[in-house]
């Protein structure tokens, strides 16, 4: 069934230490590292926002962020 | 608030090693204050020295990096002063129970208001894999390379004993429980400890072939009990988590304001 999407993920590349946390307890295996071990999204689709990786990363460094906040955001920005 | 405006983001990325349990613990350590909506200048963090101490440099708190097993004595100079303060001091396994023990189970027993987050990585990581007072027997460190003589504290059992008026312990692979405990525990009003297992995998790890980061915390995914399960009886390995202690006694603070209101001279004394 295909579901609504309400996150999207949010990778901060640069804060990344590759230790693999994230990827290895992502029930849905979203998440994968690239060729400097560094985060890497997979497919996103397969994602069902559980949070799990972003509370376990110790590096802040994977974040949900909320579509229809940042939409709002957006249109505010827009309307200034 | 986001959870990165409690964070001196100019510090990241810190200066933990790949996988250590110690991020984990101050990401969820942020996001429970965050969800108690707690203002960043109602709160202090008091640590000693260790890695896990580093943790106040990155936090936009009132932070005081203090001296190694001293965290709580400064704590409970603040929090003397400023008792309406939020007084949080995380500390490592060496820091809290070996230089520190005794400064830890008075304040247990005192009872006053402070939230003790002990970051239990089970070695001195940062003088390089020493034995601590939570390292188990038979486990590794370089100051007992065949293996530790001694036994593991058990921090729940000593902070109970001492008068700890709320305990409780979790992991960091458990981070949506160690939050709800870690709110708890902030918002309990006394002595308050929670125990958080954290992986090192540089030297704890690394010392006693536990493997990766990843391995580590699977560890503790598949040793980890709740409180009162049976399910110990059958591998000693296994440890509980959960609330252990959660009861009022005076707290410090107050029985001090109580003593200060009764002896200050009435007004018509002045008279
Ligand atoms: C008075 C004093 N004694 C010894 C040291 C050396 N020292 C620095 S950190 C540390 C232990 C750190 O272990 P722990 O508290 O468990 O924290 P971790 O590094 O494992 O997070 C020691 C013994 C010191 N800094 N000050
Ligand atoms: S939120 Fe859950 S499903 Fe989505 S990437 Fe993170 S761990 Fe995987
Ligand atoms: S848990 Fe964090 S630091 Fe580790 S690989 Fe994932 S994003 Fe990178
Ligand atoms: S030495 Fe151990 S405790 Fe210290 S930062 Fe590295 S992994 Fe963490």
């Amino acid at each position: 069934m295909a579901r609504v999407k309400k996150k999207r993920l949010l990778l901060r590349r640069e804060w990344c230490k590759g230790c693999n946390i994230c990827v290895a307890f992502c029930p849905t295996h979203v998440l994968g590292l690239d060729e400097e071990n560094r985060i890497q999204i997979l497919d996103e689709s397969r994602c069902i926002e559980c949070y799990l990786c972003e509370w376990r990363c110790p590096d802040f460094a994977i974040e949900l962020v909320d579509l229809a906040s940042e939409e709002a955001d957006g249109a505010k920005e827009g309307a200034a | 608030m986001a959870t990165l405006d409690y964070v001196r983001r100019r510090f990241l990325p810190h200066i933990w090693c790949p996988g250590c349990g110690h991020g984990t613990l101050m990401a969820t350590l942020v996001r429970a204050i965050e969800e108690l909506a707690i203002p960043k200048d109602q709160i202090v963090m008091a640590s000693g020295i260790g890695c896990s101490s580093r943790i106040v440099g990155y936090l936009d708190l009132h932070t005081l990096h203090t001296l190694h097993g001293r965290a709580l004595a400064f704590a409970t100079g603040v929090k003397m002063a400023k008792p309406d303060l939020h007084v949080i001091v995380p500390m490592g396994d060496g820091d809290a129970l070996a230089i520190g023990g005794n400064h830890f189970i008075h304040a247990c027993a005192r009872n006053i208001d402070l939230t003790a987050i002990i970051m239990n990585n089970q070695t001195y990581g940062m003088t390089g894999g020493q034995v601590s007072p939570m390292t188990g027997h038979g486990e590794r460190a370089t100051t007992m390379p065949y293996g530790n003589l001694g036994q593991a504290l058990d921090v729940v059992a000593v902070a109970r004993a001492a008068g700890a008026t709320y305990v409780a312990r979790s992991t960091v692979y458990h981070a949506p429980q160690l939050k709800k405990l870690l709110m708890k525990a902030i918002q309990h009003r006394g002595f308050s400890v929670v125990e958080v297992l954290t992986q090192c995998p540089t030297y704890y790890g690394r010392l006693n072939q536990r493997g990766d980061a990843v391995e580590m915390m699977t560890w503790f995914k598949e040793h980890a009990v709740p409180v009162g399960s049976d399910a110990r009886k059958d591998d000693p390995a296994r440890f509980e988590v959960g609330e252990f202690v959660n009861v009022e006694r005076p707290e410090y603070c107050a029985s001090y304001d109580e003593i200060v209101t009764r002896l200050k001279p009435r007004e018509d004394e002045h008279a």
